[in-house]
């Protein structure tokens, strides 16, 4: 199987040094046994393991010493015999230099190991038995993010995977662990590859992706793949090509769609290491408790690739590599372009360390201060994902989160290659991580407040459902109250009074009664009244009356006041209610007349000229806007204003007149004024009490004459108007009109 | 030990070895410009020089920035010799000194300095002298081979220093006599005037010029200073341009697109001024709009303005532009659909 497959160019990418012939001049070395060994709970992405020894317990290499909790965890084997010595925080391989828990094991050189469980026809294996195995194994990948590698075996029923990738680029400078393993082991890669695509359900294509600078691994690769479904593609040499992202493009042509997973686009992606770590997990039942690590940099004497304990310091790693500190610049972890700094040399070796990099100060030499950016573009033109770096990094120094997502910051990789290009030597990486850090940040408090706010509306919610509930409950006790009452009141009425009264407010005929009944409470009312107001008598004869005596009575005054209030109101009501239209003019006019009377003559006057100046005012107002509107009306209206003008004049001239005079005695005419008022209550007395006593019939009878005589005299008016040819005319017809239906209406009730 | 972010290694090459190789790169052009309109040119780029250095270390100092950081970027030094370039050769010295104060402290420092310069400032510098002194700037010494005699050095300093006017050094550049030609077809305006009559395509001179600012920028393309999208794009709209009125050599004919590309600033402006990365767009295919549009507008002002060269407003209209052409040319990242302008999430 020839590298036949097409493969497709990233854009961007960068052509560092290589520095890559340091450490492949010296075989793949051993480091012996360290004194010891420090194993973090968390060696990968995800949740960390579960301790399941106890300190001062005496473990045997390969013996389960963490266990994986959840899914997206991987467990810690030891890698060797030895005795717990504690489990503590102690400082892990992280760019912040955290503490974490770590297993801390004291190796006592016997190097005895548990009984592994090998698993010869593994190719025959059931999957469940296989994932398992791997699972058990805690590998998580290798190639430095440390992905669980089970939960990538096991995508999602949805996501069918089409390609299986073996990632063998390696395309950071200087680490050649993945390299050495290729050249060295290439028939446990394979295998594991075939482990991996048999759990995949064989996928079309299973691509082992080498960068074409590992001519040697290339060689390895294809000698062991004859035969099988395996296709080893070589490519040509640009960094990042071995990003995951950049990898798949590469080989597929496809891109993975912005925050979703390779699994989306049928693409399972997984590190040579990692391979040949699933196969030693199968094949023999070997947990994860070693890797191949390069040790690289000027500031070494030996330079070359070790396989390592986990768990081995950093610093034990360097001094049996003839480590010089004052030489070195600076202790990088994984390659230069994407390493982290070492804040201490104590750190371990875990699943994800694949390059410690001790560089000398003029190998990798203090970073340049910073210059203006000159917009030179040569960061865009770099950037594997197409990004604008120098836009994020205006975006970045002005905190201006929007346009940071509106610019894609997410999709960045933190590959560097913009920072390397540089020409002003400006850290954009750090920048983006700095911004992406903060927007997460932000995401967070905005989640937070989003959440208090929820939880204070469904307390508002909840406490306002509690109490309508509540409300409800005294709404259904109440009505039940009132229906119990009801059924009572009923029985009562059924019982000892006849049926008429009950039926009282039924017809016309029986007004009279209803109202001689109220008249009969009020007078009841009245009396008890005037009992409960009676003085009081002592309870016995010589004693005082007591003070609650005297609250009782005056509870029964009150009572009797009410009633008497209640009685006297319904009373009213009933008149009110039952009194035709005749009444009420009386009433009013009863009211008018007695307003009129209380008034001193000056103060009608005043009265009636505030009435025309508010009326002149309106009609002003109406004549204006008629004019304006240029309506036909406008002339009328404008007399209108004129007329009441003049009325205006003369009532104000009366007073003017009245003011002086009238302080001390009534003139005659107001005098005469009062005897008039006074005649009109009278007359309309006598009317209200002739209606009182009329029948319905004779207070119809009535009515209808009453609105003849007033038609007649309507008509008549009419008739001079049209003779006068007046322009009120209309006025007079309608209102004739009127009366006419009116009349017709109480004719028809007769 | 250090504790430094990642990358931790550097491409060995910043700013100021870009522009060192700017510099290196004008020199074949510098040359050219040298031979054939005598030493004149050499004169106004150092004194363009010196007083952009002066000016940029003067602000710097009243800035409180350390000088010498700053001067070591050479992004002055550049824009003095662009500038002494532009200028006609014995021009005035205060012409010189006032365009290159203009250049780097109003166009350039006022604005925050290297990097935040919206205009290209040698351009500032020139457009400011050519509004202002438009007699003084547009008198070009003939080249070599047309007149009898090179001006020579102490005519030349009398001129410079003292404004003691030589007889007769002028002549009229190419560009000149195509604008002001109303009556001649191209093939006797070739063989009429006098510089185009020497020449091989596009006047004598002005062609050795162009190529030599030509092979620069070549030099600069290869060095991967810059991109080719700006310049190429610039060239292939200006030769389209040119080819549409080319009008069959008439009389009222723009002239040939060879002439066009060989005559005036053509290839100063296409990969020198252009390329400028601060004040030029971002992204490749904002370049490409921006060389289209300036090949358009340098055509269009050569052939209906009154101005017979405009490389420098067509530059300066575009730095306007740009942010704009920004706005609407974001390449499409890795793993999205399609190139969404910033406008379009902006909204959201």
């Amino acid at each position: 199987m020839g590298s036949l497959i097409k493969t497709w160019e990233i854009p961007g990418g960068i052509h560092p040094p290589e520095n890559k012939a340091q450490s492949l001049q010296l075989p793949l070395g051993k480091v012996p046994l360290p004194p010891t060994l420090v194993l973090p709970l968390n060696q990968h992405i995800g949740t960390a393991a579960k301790p399941v020894v106890t300190v001062g317990e005496r473990v045997l290499g390969g013996q389960l010493i963490a266990d994986a909790e959840g899914i997206f965890s991987a467990s810690v084997h030891a890698p060797t015999s030895g005795q717990v010595t504690a489990i503590e925080d102690h400082l892990v391989p992280h760019p912040s230099g955290m503490s974490a828990p770590c297993i801390v094991i004291e190796p006592d050189g016997a190097d005895q190991w548990v009984e592994l469980n090998p698993l010869e026809d593994y190719l025959d294996a059931d999957k469940d038995e296989l994932l398992s195995r791997i699972r058990a194994a805690g590998i998580a990948g290798l190639g430095g993010a440390g992905f669980p590698t089970s939960v990538k075996l096991n995508p999602r029923a949805d996501h069918q995977i089409n390609t299986l990738i073996i990632n063998g680029t390696e395309c950071e400078p200087y680490i050649t662990a993945d390299d050495i393993l290729m050249q060295t082991r290439a028939d446990d890669v394979i295998a594991g590859a075939l482990i991996l695509a048999k759990l995949l359900n064989h996928p079309e294509h299973v691509l082992v992706g080498v960068e074409d600078n590992k001519p040697d691994a290339i060689a390895a690769l294809r000698k062991a793949a004859a035969g099988t479904e395996i296709q080893v593609v070589s490519f040509p040499t640009k960094y990042p090509s071995g990003g995951e992202k950049q990898l798949i493009q590469i080989l597929t042509g496809q891109e993975v769609p912005s925050g979703q997973i390779p699994a989306s686009i049928g693409v399972v992606c997984q590190n040579v290491g990692t391979a040949a770590a699933v196969y030693r997990a199968v094949r023999f039942g070997e947990p994860l408790v070693s890797r191949i690590t390069t040790v690289v940099g000027e500031a070494l004497q030996t330079q070359r690739n070790v396989e390592v304990l986990l768990g081995t310091p950093i610093n034990y790693l360097l001094e049996q590599h003839g480590f010089d500190p004052r030489q070195a610049s600076r202790l990088v972890m994984g390659g230069p372009m994407m390493g982290f700094s070492l804040p201490d040399a104590s750190v371990p070796v875990i699943k994800t360390t694949n390059c410690i990099l001790a560089p000398s100060k003029s190998e990798l030499p203090p970073p340049a201060p910073a210059q203006a950016c000159i917009r030179c573009g040569l960061c865009a033109e770099a950037c594997p994902a197409s990004l604008l770096p120098q836009q994020l990094y205006w975006y970045a120094i002005a905190e201006d989160h929007e346009k940071l997502e509106s610019h894609n910051l997410f999709d960045c990789i933190e590959c560097g290659a913009c920072s390397y290009v540089c020409p002003s030597n400006i850290p954009l990486v750090q920048y983006y991580r700095a911004a992406k850090g903060s927007i997460r940040q932000e995401q967070i408090e905005k989640d937070k407040s989003a959440r208090a706010r929820r939880r204070f509306e469904f307390r508002q919610e909840r406490i306002a459902k509690e109490e309508a509930e509540r409300e409800a409950k005294r709404a259904a006790r109440r009505l039940a109250a009132e229906e119990a009452k009801r059924k009572l009141a009923e029985q009562k009425v059924e019982t000892p009074e006849p049926p008429a009264t009950a039926q009282a407010p039924a017809g016309d005929d029986s007004l009279k009664t209803q109202r001689a009944r109220l008249e009969r409470n009020l007078a009841a009312a009245k009396n008890s009244l005037a009992k409960a107001s009676e003085p009081l008598v002592a309870n016995e004869p010589g004693g005082t009356v007591t003070e609650e005596q005297l609250a009782k009575q005056q509870a029964r005054i009150k009572q009797a006041e009410l009633k008497v209030h209640e009685v006297e109101k319904k009373l009213q009501a009933l008149d009110a209610s039952n009194a035709n239209e005749a009444t009420d003019p009386v009433a009013a006019a009863i009211a008018r007349a007695q307003a009129k009377m209380s008034m001193t003559p000056e103060d009608k006057l005043r009265s009636s000229v505030e009435s025309l100046s508010k009326r002149l005012a309106k009609a002003e107002q109406k004549a204006a806007d008629a004019r304006a509107q240029g309506s036909d009306t406008a002339d009328a209206l404008a007399q209108g204003v004129i007329k009441l003008k003049e009325k205006l004049a003369s009532t104000q001239k009366e007073l003017n007149e009245l003011t002086p005079s009238t302080v001390a005695q009534p003139s005659s005419a107001s005098r005469s004024d009062t005897d008039q008022a006074a005649l009109a209550i009278e007359r309309a007395k006598a009317k209200a009490a002739a209606l009182a006593t009329m029948s319905a019939e004779e207070k119809l009878r009535n009515q209808i004459d009453a609105l003849k005589a007033r038609l007649e005299k309507a008509r008549s008016r009419l008739e001079k108007a049209e003779a006068d040819n007046d322009e009120n005319v209309e006025a007079f017809r309608t209102a004739v009109d009127k009366l006419d239906e009116r009349l017709q209406q109480l004719l028809a009730q007769q | 030990m250090l504790r430094v972010s990642s990358p931790h290694t550097h491409i060995r090459r910043d700013t100021g070895q870009i522009m060192r190789l700017v510099l290196v790169a004008t020199v074949p052009g510098l040359l050219a410009l040298t031979l054939f309109f005598g030493w004149g040119s050499l004169f106004n780029v150092a004194l363009a020089c010196i007083t952009a250095v002066l000016c940029e270390a003067l602000v710097m100092k009243l800035r409180r920035r350390p000088v010498m950081f700053y001067l070591r970027d050479c992004t002055a030094l550049v824009t003095g010799v662009l500038l002494g370039m532009a200028l006609p050769p014995y021009c005035p010295w205060w012409l010189v000194v006032v365009g290159s104060m203009t250049a780097i402290i109003l166009a350039k420092q006022l604005y925050g300095g290297m990097g935040f310069n919206p205009f290209n400032p040698a351009m500032v510098g020139y457009v400011v002298l050519l509004i202002s002194f438009p007699v003084p700037i547009t008198q070009w010494a003939a080249p070599a081979g047309v007149l009898a005699d090179q001006v020579g050095f102490i005519e030349g300093m009398r001129q410079i220093w003292a404004g003691v006017p030589i007889d007769g050094y002028t002549a009229a550049t190419p560009l000149d006599v195509l604008s002001q030609n109303t009556s001649v077809l191209m093939e006797d305006l070739y063989q009429t005037d006098p510089t185009l009559s020497t020449g091989l395509w596009a006047g004598a001179g002005w062609e050795w010029v162009n190529i030599g600012f030509l092979l620069g920028g070549l030099f600069l393309l290869y060095q991967r200073v810059f991109t080719w999208h700006a310049p190429v794009s610039m060239l292939v709209t200006l030769t389209i341009m040119a080819a549409l009125f080319y009008d069959g050599g008439s009389s009222n004919s723009g002239g040939s697109p060879l002439l066009h590309l060989l005559s005036g600033a053509t290839m100063l402006g296409a990969f020198f001024i252009l390329t400028d990365p601060v004040t030029s767009a971002v992204s490749n295919r904002g370049r490409l709009v921006c060389g289209v549009l300036v090949g358009v507008l340098l055509y269009v002002m050569r052939h209906w303005s009154n101005y017979p060269d405009a490389i420098a407003f067509a530059v300066l209209l575009m730095n306007f532009a740009a942010p704009f052409i920004d706005y609407y040319t974001v390449p499409r990242t890795y793993g999205h659909k399609k190139s969404r302008s910033a406008l379009d999430k902006g909204e959201q």
